[in-house]
C-alpha cells in the first residue's frame, strides 16, 4: 500500500466517522441528561434520509429546501418520540425504559418499511468533483462532511458550555433533583436536548446521503449501533469524546477494509468496543461514575 | 386442622401425566387434522423452538435481571455445531429410510454438542460481558452477537475449507426435528430451567436481581451465578438452535441477526419478566398469531414492535408479571378454599342451631 492510499483511506475513514461522530453526539447527550440508550436515534437519521430523497428525487426541491426539511422533519420526530414514550417512563425501571427505546426503534424501521417500501432508494450524489491535495486526490464531499461536523462541533461545546439552555442541560445531567429545585424547567430541558440530538441525526442523515447516495428502512439500525459504539468508545455524555469515538471508528473501518478484510469491519469495531469496555468501561474521556449503597 | 400440602414427588406425578395429556391431544390433533396436519405440525414445531429460546432468554432477562442482546449469537452457534455434526452422521440416509428409532441417539448428541458449544460461548463471552451492567452489557453482548454471525460468515475464507458455507447458506442437513423430538426437548428444557431455578442456585440467582449488592453482601458470589446462569440460558439457546436446524434443514447468517435477538426479548417481556409461563404463552401467541393474519403478514413486525412500546407503556412489568403457575400450588389453593367454605358452613349451622336452642328456651 502506497502512502498516497493510506492517506487517501485515512480522509475516507475521517468522511464516515464524522457522520458516526454527529449521530453519535445525540446518543451522548440524551444518554447524559436521562441515562437512556436512545436506541430510535438511528432510525430518526433514516427518516431524514427518505425525507431528502423524497424531497429531491421526487419533488425536485433544491438541496438546500431538502437539507431544512431532513433537519426539520428528524427534530420533531425526535421530541415527538421523547414525549410519547419516553417521557411517561421517566421513574420507571431503566430496563423499561431501554426496552421501549428498541420498541421505538423497531416501530420506526418497520413503519418505513410499510410507508416507504422495502427497496433500497437510489438518488444522484448531491455533491460531485474532487480536488487533488498533494498527491491524494479528496473528493468534495469528504471535505465538506468533515468540515461541517467539526464546526457543528465547535458550534456544539460552545452552546453547552457558555449558553444559558447549554448550563440548565449541564445541571440536568449532574443531578435532575436539584436542577429542578433551581427552577430549571426539566420537561423542557430534555426535549431541547432531544431536538438538538435529532437535529444532529438529521444533518447526518444529508451527510449520509452525500457519501452513499442511497436510503434504505434498515440503514439506520447499523449506523446507529456503530454511532453508539463509537459514542461508548469516546466515553458517554462528553461532547469531545462522541468526535473521538465517531473519527476512531471511521479511521478503524477504513484501514481494516483497506487491509482487504472488508468483510471483517463490523466484527472489528465490535471487538475493540468490547476491548475498550474491559479495560476502561467509561470509554477515553468518561467519567467514573461511584455507585451508592 | 393441617394445611393440605401436596408432596413434592407427587407433584412431579401429577406434572407428568398433564405432560403426557398435552402430547396426546397434540398427537390426536395433528393425525385428525388430515391434510391440514402437516402445516400444523410446521406451527407447533415453531412454537417448541420459540418456547425454548423464550424461556432460556428469561432465565438471564427476568430471574437474573439483566438485559442481554445476542441471544440470537448463541441460537447461531447452537445451530451450526448440531448442524454440522448431523450432516457428518448418517442420519440422513436413515432418515430416508424411514428408520427414525436408529436416529435418535444421534440427535440427543448433536443436542448435547449443541448446547456445550453453545454453554462455551456462554463462558467465553458471560465472564468479560457480566462485569459490566445494564446498557452496557446489552451493548456488548449485542457486540458478540454481531460478532459470531461475521465470523460464522467469513469463517471459510480463513479456514480454507468448507465449513460453515458463509452467507450462502449450510444446506441439506438432515430434517430430524419431529413434533415428538420437539417436544420432548422442550418438555425438558422447561424442566430443567424449573429445577434450576427452584433450587438453591436459581434463589441466588433472584436475590442478585433483587439486590446485587445485599446479595453479595450474604455472602453470594455474585459473579459465578450471573455467569453460571448466563451459561445455562446460552446453553438451552443453543439447543433450540440445533431442533431449528434439524427443523428448517438449511442455515444462513442472515437468520441469526440483532433482529432474531429482539423478537425473543419480544417474547419474553410480552409475557412478563421472570414469570415462565408468560414466556411460554408469549411464544405461543406470538408464532400462532401471525399464521392466523396471513394476510396481514406486512404489519406483524409493525404489530410486535407497537404491542412492546404500548406494554411498556401501561403495563410495563408484562402480561403476567413474575407470577408463575404451579399445578400443585393451584390444587392446593383450590383445596384450601373449598375446606374454609366447607368450615365456614359447620360453623353457621352450629351458629343457627345455637340461636334456635335459645328461642327455644
Amino acid at each position: 500500500m502506497t502512502f498516497s492510499l493510506l492517506i487517501a483511506q485515512l480522509i475516507n475513514g475521517l468522511q464516515t466517522g464524522s457522520v458516526y461522530a454527529l449521530v453519535a453526539l445525540g446518543y451522548s447527550m440524551v444518554y447524559g441528561i436521562i441515562k437512556l440508550l436512545n436506541f430510535a436515534h438511528g432510525d430518526i437519521i433514516m427518516v431524514g434520509a427518505y425525507m431528502v430523497y423524497y424531497a429531491i428525487a421526487s419533488f425536485a426541491l433544491p438541496p438546500i429546501v431538502a437539507i431544512v426539511m431532513a433537519v426539520a422533519v428528524s427534530t420533531l420526530l425526535g421530541v415527538f418520540v421523547e414525549k410519547v414514550a419516553y417521557t411517561p417512563l421517566r421513574s420507571a425501571p431503566r430496563l423499561s425504559l431501554l426496552i421501549t427505546a428498541i420498541g421505538v426503534s423497531f416501530l420506526l424501521e418497520n413503519g418505513a418499511q410499510l410507508v416507504f417500501g422495502a427497496d433500497q432508494k437510489s438518488m444522484d450524489p448531491l455533491i460531485t468533483g474532487s480536488v487533488m491535495l498533494g498527491s491524494v486526490n479528496v473528493s468534495y464531499v469528504a471535505l465538506v462532511t468533515i468540515a461541517v461536523s467539526v464546526v457543528i462541533m465547535i458550534l456544539l461545546t460552545l452552546m453547552v458550555n457558555k449558553t444559558k439552555a447549554g448550563k440548565a442541560m449541564r445541571a440536568v445531567s449532574e443531578d435532575m433533583g436539584a436542577a429542578q429545585l433551581m427552577g430549571i424547567s426539566l420537561n423542557r430541558t430534555i426535549s431541547m436536548t432531544f431536538a438538538i440530538g435529532s437535529a444532529l441525526a438529521g444533518i447526518g442523515s444529508v451527510l449520509y446521503l452525500c457519501a452513499y447516495t442511497q436510503a434504505s428502512p434498515t440503514m439506520g439500525s447499523m449506523l446507529g449501533i456503530k454511532a453508539f459504539v463509537a459514542a461508548v468508545l469516546g466515553g458517554i455524555g462528553s461532547i469531545p469524546g462522541a468526535m473521538i469515538g465517531g473519527f476512531t471508528i471511521g479511521v478503524l473501518e477504513a484501514l481494516v477494509a483497506a487491509a482487504g478484510f472488508s468483510m471483517w469491519k463490523d466484527a472489528a469495531v465490535f471487538l475493540v468496543l468490547i476491548i475498550v469496555l474491559l479495560f476502561k468501561p467509561t470509554g477515553f474521556l468518561g467519567r467514573k461514575i461511584q455507585e451508592k449503597v | 386442622m393441617k394445611a393440605f400440602k401436596i408432596k413434592t414427588p407427587v407433584r412431579y406425578i401429577i406434572n407428568t401425566v398433564l405432560v403426557a395429556l398435552l402430547w396426546t391431544v397434540l398427537t390426536l390433533f395433528i393425525s385428525g387434522a388430515g391434510l391440514k396436519g402437516e402445516y400444523y405440525r410446521g406451527i407447533l414445531i415453531t412454537i417448541g423452538i420459540n418456547i425454548i429460546l423464550a424461556t432460556s432468554l428469561n432465565v438471564v432477562c427476568g430471574y437474573l435481571g439483566q438485559l442481554p442482546l445476542g441471544h440470537a449469537g448463541f441460537m447461531a452457534v447452537g445451530a451450526y455445531a448440531g448442524a454440522i455434526f448431523m450432516k457428518s452422521t448418517p442420519a440422513a440416509q436413515l432418515l430416508r429410510a424411514g428408520n427414525n428409532a436408529a436416529v435418535i441417539p444421534y440427535i440427543i448428541i448433536a443436542v448435547i454438542i449443541s448446547a456445550l458449544v453453545a454453554g462455551v460461548f456462554g463462558l467465553l463471552i458471560g465472564i468479560p460481558a457480566l462485569r459490566l451492567k445494564g446498557d452496557y452489557l446489552a451493548i456488548i453482548t449485542l457486540g458478540f452477537g454481531e460478532i459470531i454471525r461475521v465470523v460464522i460468515t467469513n469463517i471459510d475464507s480463513v479456514l480454507g475449507f468448507k465449513f460453515t458455507y458463509g452467507a450462502s447458506g449450510l444446506a441439506r442437513i438432515p430434517k430430524f426435528t419431529s413434533l415428538n423430538v420437539i417436544f420432548v426437548f422442550t418438555a425438558v428444557c422447561l424442566f430443567l430451567i424449573h429445577v434450576f431455578m427452584k433450587s438453591r442456585h436459581g434463589r441466588a440467582v433472584l436475590s442478585i436481581r433483587d439486590n446485587e449488592i445485599a446479595a453479595e453482601s450474604v455472602g453470594i458470589n455474585t459473579t459465578f451465578y450471573k455467569t453460571t446462569a448466563f451459561v445455562f440460558s446460552a446453553m438451552l439457546a443453543g439447543v433450540a438452535g440445533c431442533l431449528y436446524a434439524g427443523y428448517i434443514g438449511s442455515l444462513y447468517p442472515s437468520t441469526f441477526k440483532f433482529m432474531k435477538s429482539i423478537e425473543i426479548l419480544v417474547m419474553v417481556v410480552l409475557g412478563g419478566m421472570g414469570s415462565m409461563l408468560g414466556s411460554v404463552i408469549s411464544a405461543v401467541v406470538l408464532t400462532a398469531l401471525p399464521e392466523v393474519l396471513r394476510s396481514f403478514s406486512d404489519y406483524r413486525m409493525v404489530v410486535y414492535s407497537l404491542a412492546l412500546v404500548l406494554m411498556m407503556l401501561f403495563r410495563p412489568k408484562g402480561l403476567m408479571g413474575t407470577y408463575d403457575f404451579s399445578m400443585g400450588n393451584s390444587i392446593e389453593k383450590i383445596v384450601a378454599r373449598i375446606r374454609a367454605r366447607k368450615k365456614a358452613k359447620e360453623a353457621k349451622a352450629a351458629d343457627e342451631a345455637k340461636e334456635a336452642k335459645e328461642v327455644k328456651s
